[in-house]
């Protein structure tokens, strides 16, 4: 009688494989993390999350083009989750060959350090796959709790520990805000299911205060996780503190997922109130693109630049939100795929010079890059122009297809916005630019090698040359060149995404 | 033979000449220039002109879920600009050729980055793709200044990329809502034959029209947005410099004739009187300067803000005449500018490396070619009748005349200005007291083979400038068309009465547009130029 009280709802494990690899992945990793073999920890342990997320990719193309609601309706297993997850495993793996030689790992344990960031890309999955209130928000606190402890793993550096602290302050702080306004909504529509919602909208519950708070508590939420201005405060910070690796993942990942759910919830479930939440959204993109742009000027750290420049171009991507069509989510799933491209390209460099130099992650040590390492430097070149959006890079179509959609949605203030936003950033972009091609005559390079053991300020410094790290930036710096130039495979990703959500 | 050939050729060269290591990427990368210089030629000669259409057309599509093309064309407009872009080109990387540069590879690849991008900006004939090559185009000469310019070069870069790049991107921003706008429900396109067929309301014409006159005006140099200019062109290596300030002015000043007129010619009456007014002003400021400062490559750059006012003038004039006009001064200016900076690089290197006129002086003596040479150009420069410069503002003004009398009177002081900074120019470094430092010598032969084909060139054109004016005559009346007749609607063929004296060149025009005589238009310019000259009043 018990057993049948509590049967489950049936499971399709087809549609489920991607998680499970994961989530099976994760244990395995960690469980092998725990033997006291240094090889295995150091070699066998990164190797088995790569084979992990290698599974993963496999089933996720497997599944491709297959929509289908499992778990009785509460997740949903379509192409705009599966190009978001894509991306998470093309970030995971940047993540997993970046952190081969970084302190983190070593300090925190590598099983745990593995175990933690797989669960974080499950995280992300569920999360971008959720189609009801409740598995939002376990895809999102599996997300953000594996990443609290992610940003504090590098135990022995104060700020690393600061960042972790920070991350999981604030962010508890977007999640209760985030999980009231979930509340409220169901309260109002009396559904947790989108498609219940969807469907209460459709009736007078559009105008009810109640539903309207829970949407604007939301929108904070989330704009807490994709860190939308004004509540980006924590970005620079945290992104600074945080072992680089994991900034990198950060930057991208969690961005994608933010955005991943930021298109369920706002373009399918709450679609029909898009007269409440449109105007909010719109404005929230305009104080974005302008805060993150502006802030990013003065920095000369670069994950700090990064992390400004990353505040800007989620306002960009917001911007794909606001005008509700089909034609903004292919162009926010197309520049989300960019985004990790040449995110990623640019942090695998920084993590590069880090461990050469000894200066951190400061603008200086790229000075002279171009003539001593040009492998490093063109990446970082193609990243900087491209996430300026300079023509025949990724940047410049992901812009192009932005500003596409949202003049055609009616939107044409808010492309200029984006073209505005541009335009500041090239303040920056251009300086670090500008730092690698052109260093002061006669000054000396800042040095590959050189003086690793003097330089003091890193305890990355290694003097050696990173191969995984510089592979890593030259195949994301070349996609994003790539892309630039023949979008179309990238293109077809997003229409299929765009398609999945049967908007407009 | 399509025309990507002609485009992706430099770049083709100057990936190869990257490889080849420091001591051929030069050559390399000068053979490839040279070749397509010869490729230019081959089409100008291959030009149909009786032909009205766009022809060696190359029409694939690019990204189809955003309707860009890739589509590439020539016609009288752009034929003569895409020869120009390749003879500069293959003389500036001449140039380059004469002296060491450090890291020689990277420097090569970005002047023949630059010839491809520039290449394709003039043959494009799809919106999109005229953006995209626009922008690009900037991205060599960041790269070429900032790592190979002068004192203060990374501020200037950074002044003159962001200057441009502001302007470039409103563009974007317009060259976007523009294909959205105009194509409404139906699939969306940007090549521009497309886009002149559908109408596009006068309310987003006009902000489109801004963002676009912005771009094009800060990439002249136009008088308020000039700033950039002292700065950048300071900084610039001179080979360079000559094709910046030779070609991708011109790009600016095409993309009005190409783009602006056609697509948005509403606004382009609208706006007219306050294009005119900005190029009155270039003309009058850039004049002033040039006499002013001391720099030679200064008084060079704000000449060409005064020769650019010119050509802007020439534009809105909004007739054929001011069209072709500001077309062939396009051609002269380029050359003159191109010949003008390399013959400054003579020069400086004879008083001592400095660029100041006040510390050059007597050069001529013992220098009679190089004399010669630079008395030629300045000559063209100052529009002397007899050199196609002077043709090219006689129809510039021709064109202002019949459209804004008064704008036109005022223009023609700039031509008197013209003739005071250059033989300023000219009387400083080649005569009076020779200076300090200055050390007169014949110009050497690898110098001469750079500018006496410039030097030619501008002669042959003050010889024959019909064969350019010919050419490009349907063209030009073509991209006018649309914004004469908002300006002035053509007569009903009922209603013919004897029209005005204001009225008159414009009433005449269209019937001749609409049914040119076949055997009139190409055989036959200078049958026809005589009689555009005949209806001034």
């Amino acid at each position: 009688v018990i057993a049948l009280a509590t049967k489950g709802p049936p499971i399709d494990w087809a549609g489920l494989s991607p998680l499970v690899a994961l989530i099976g992945g994760s244990l395995v990793v960690l469980l092998v993390g725990l033997l006291s073999s240094r090889m295995v920890r150091e070699r066998v342990v990164p190797a088995l999350t790569i084979v992990s997320l290698g599974a993963t990719l496999g089933l996720t193309i497997w599944q491709w083009h297959d929509k289908k609601s499992i778990i009785s309706g509460a997740l949903r297993v379509d192409d705009l989750a599966l190009v978001l997850c894509l991306i998470f495993l093309a970030a995971g793996l940047a993540a997993v060959l970046l952190s081969l030689r970084a302190a983190a790992p070593e300090q925190s344990g590598h099983g745990e350090y593995h175990a933690l960031l797989l669960s974080a890309i499950a995280g992300m999955l569920a999360l971008v796959e959720a189609q009801n209130l409740v598995s939002l928000f376990l895809g999102l606190e599996l997300l953000s709790i594996s990443l609290y402890v992610l940003c504090a793993s590098e135990l022995r550096r104060e700020r690393s520990l600061e960042s972790g602290l920070k991350y999981l302050v604030i962010g508890s702080v977007g999640s209760a805000t985030l999980l009231y306004g979930l509340a409220l909504i169901y309260g109002a529509t009396g559904s947790t299911d989108f498609s219940g919602i969807a469907a209460a909208l459709k009736g007078d519950v559009v105008s009810d205060p109640l539903l309207l708070t829970g949407i604007a508590l939301v929108s904070a939420g989330l704009a807490f996780k994709s860190s939308a201005a004004p509540f980006h405060q924590w970005t620079p910070d945290v992104y600074e503190g945080a072992p680089t690796p994991i900034t990198a993942f950060m930057a991208v990942a969690t961005k994608a997922a933010a955005f991943g759910i930021f298109l369920r919830l706002f373009d399918i479930a709450l679609i029909d109130a898009s007269l409440n939440w449109a105007p909010l959204l719109a404005a929230i993109a305009t104080i974005t693109i302008i805060v993150g742009n502006v802030g990013a000027l003065g920095q000369s750290s670069l994950k700090r630049l990064l992390a400004w420049s990353g505040v800007a171009q989620a306002g960009y991507l917001l911007a794909g939100v606001v005008v509700a069509t089909t034609l903004g989510v292919e162009a926010t799933v197309y520049y989300l795929a960019v985004y990790t491209a040449m995110n990623v390209a640019a942090f695998a460099v920084v993590v590069a010079r880090e461990r050469e130099t000894g200066l951190g992650d400061d603008i200086s040590a790229l000075s002279g890059i171009g003539a001593s390492r040009p492998w490093l430097a063109w990446p970082m070149t193609i990243a900087m122009l491209s996430l300026a959006g300079i023509p025949a890079t990724a940047g410049f179509v992901g812009k192009f297809y932005l500003i596409d959609a949202t003049v055609d949605g009616g939107y044409t203030w808010l492309g200029v916005m984006i073209v505005i936003g541009s335009m500041i950033s090239l303040g920056y972009y251009l300086r670090v630019v500008a730092a690698m091609w052109m260093p002061p005559r006669g000054a000396p390079e800042a040095q590959a090698g050189a003086r690793p053991a003097i330089a003091g300020g890193s305890p990355e410094a290694d003097a050696q040359r990173d191969v995984p790290a510089t592979a890593v930036a030259v195949v994301f710096g070349a996609a994003s060149l790539f892309f630039g130039i023949i979008p179309s495979p990238l293109f077809h990703l997003a229409q299929d995404a765009g398609r999945s959500l049967g908007l407009l | 033979m399509p025309l990507s050939i002609l485009i992706w050729w430099p770049l083709a060269f100057a990936l190869v000449g990257a490889l080849a290591g420091r001591r051929w990427a030069s050559r390399v990368v000068l053979g490839g220039s040279l070749i397509a210089l010869g490729l230019a030629v081959y089409y100008l000669f291959a030009f149909d002109p009786h032909d009205k259409g766009l022809q060696f057309v190359t029409d694939e599509t690019w990204i189809s879920a955003l309707g860009i093309h890739y589509k590439l064309g020539l016609d009288g407009l752009n034929l003569f600009l895409v020869a120009l872009a390749a003879l500069l080109f293959a003389a500036a990387i001449a140039a380059a050729n004469l002296r060491e540069w450090e890291r020689p590879q990277l420097f090569y690849f970005q002047l023949g980055l630059a010839e491809s991008a520039v290449l394709g900006a003039f043959c494009a004939q799809d919106l999109a793709l005229f953006v995209v090559f626009f922008d690009l185009m900037l991205i060599p000469f960041y790269f070429l200044i900032g790592a190979w310019g002068g004192p203060n070069r990374v501020p200037a870069t950074m002044k003159l990329v962001i200057y441009t790049l502001v302007g470039s991107l409103l563009m974007l921003a317009g060259a976007i809502a523009t294909g959205v706008l105009a194509t409404g429900q139906s699939h969306i396109t940007f090549v521009l034959s497309e886009l002149q067929q559908l109408p596009l309301s006068k309310g987003s014409q006009e902000w489109i029209f801004l963002f676009f006159a912005a771009a094009f005006l800060v990439k002249m140099p136009a008088f308020p947005l000039h700033g950039w200019m002292p700065d950048g062109y300071r900084a610039m290596p001179l080979p360079v410099l000559a094709v910046f300030s030779g070609v991708l002015s011109k790009v600016a000043a095409y993309g009005f004739l190409r783009i602006v007129l056609p697509i948005y010619p509403d606004a382009a009456v609208h706006f007219q009187t306050l294009l005119l007014l900005i190029a009155l002003a270039s003309i009058l400021y850039g004049s002033i300067m040039a006499f002013t400062v001391r720099d030679a490559r200064l008084v060079v750059g704000y000449s060409s803000v005064a020769q650019l006012g010119f050509i802007t003038l020439g534009i809105f004039a909004l007739n054929p005449q001011g069209a072709q006009g500001a077309l062939l001064q396009m051609l002269n200016h380029g050359l003159v500018t191109a010949a003008l900076f390399f013959i400054i690089a003579v020069l400086a290197r004879r008083a001592g490396g400095s660029e100041d006129i006040r510390d050059m002086g007597g050069i001529a003596f013992r220098a009679p070619v190089l004399a010669a040479l630079f008395l030629i150009v300045a000559l063209a420069t100052l529009a002397m009748p007899g050199s196609a410069n002077f043709v090219g503002e006689f129809y510039i003004l021709l064109g202002v005349f019949n459209s804004k009398l008064a704008i036109a009177i005022v223009a023609f002081t700039g031509v008197v200005l013209a003739s005071v900074y250059v033989l300023r120019v000219f009387i400083r470094t080649m005569h009076n007291r020779v200076g300090p430092k200055v050390e007169s010598r014949e110009i050497s032969l690898r110098d001469g083979a750079v500018v006496a084909p410039l030097v030619l060139v501008i002669l042959a054109l003050a010889v024959y400038p019909q064969l350019p004016l010919g050419r490009s005559e349907a063209a030009a009346k073509a991209s006018v068309k649309t914004a004469q007749n908002v300006a002035h609607p053509p007569e009903r063929p009922g209603l013919v009465g004897p029209p005005t004296q204001q009225g008159a060149p414009q009433g005449t025009i269209p019937p001749e547009q609409q049914a040119p005589p076949p055997d009139q238009s190409g055989a036959a310019p200078q049958g026809q130029t005589g009689g555009q000259v005949q209806v001034q009043p």
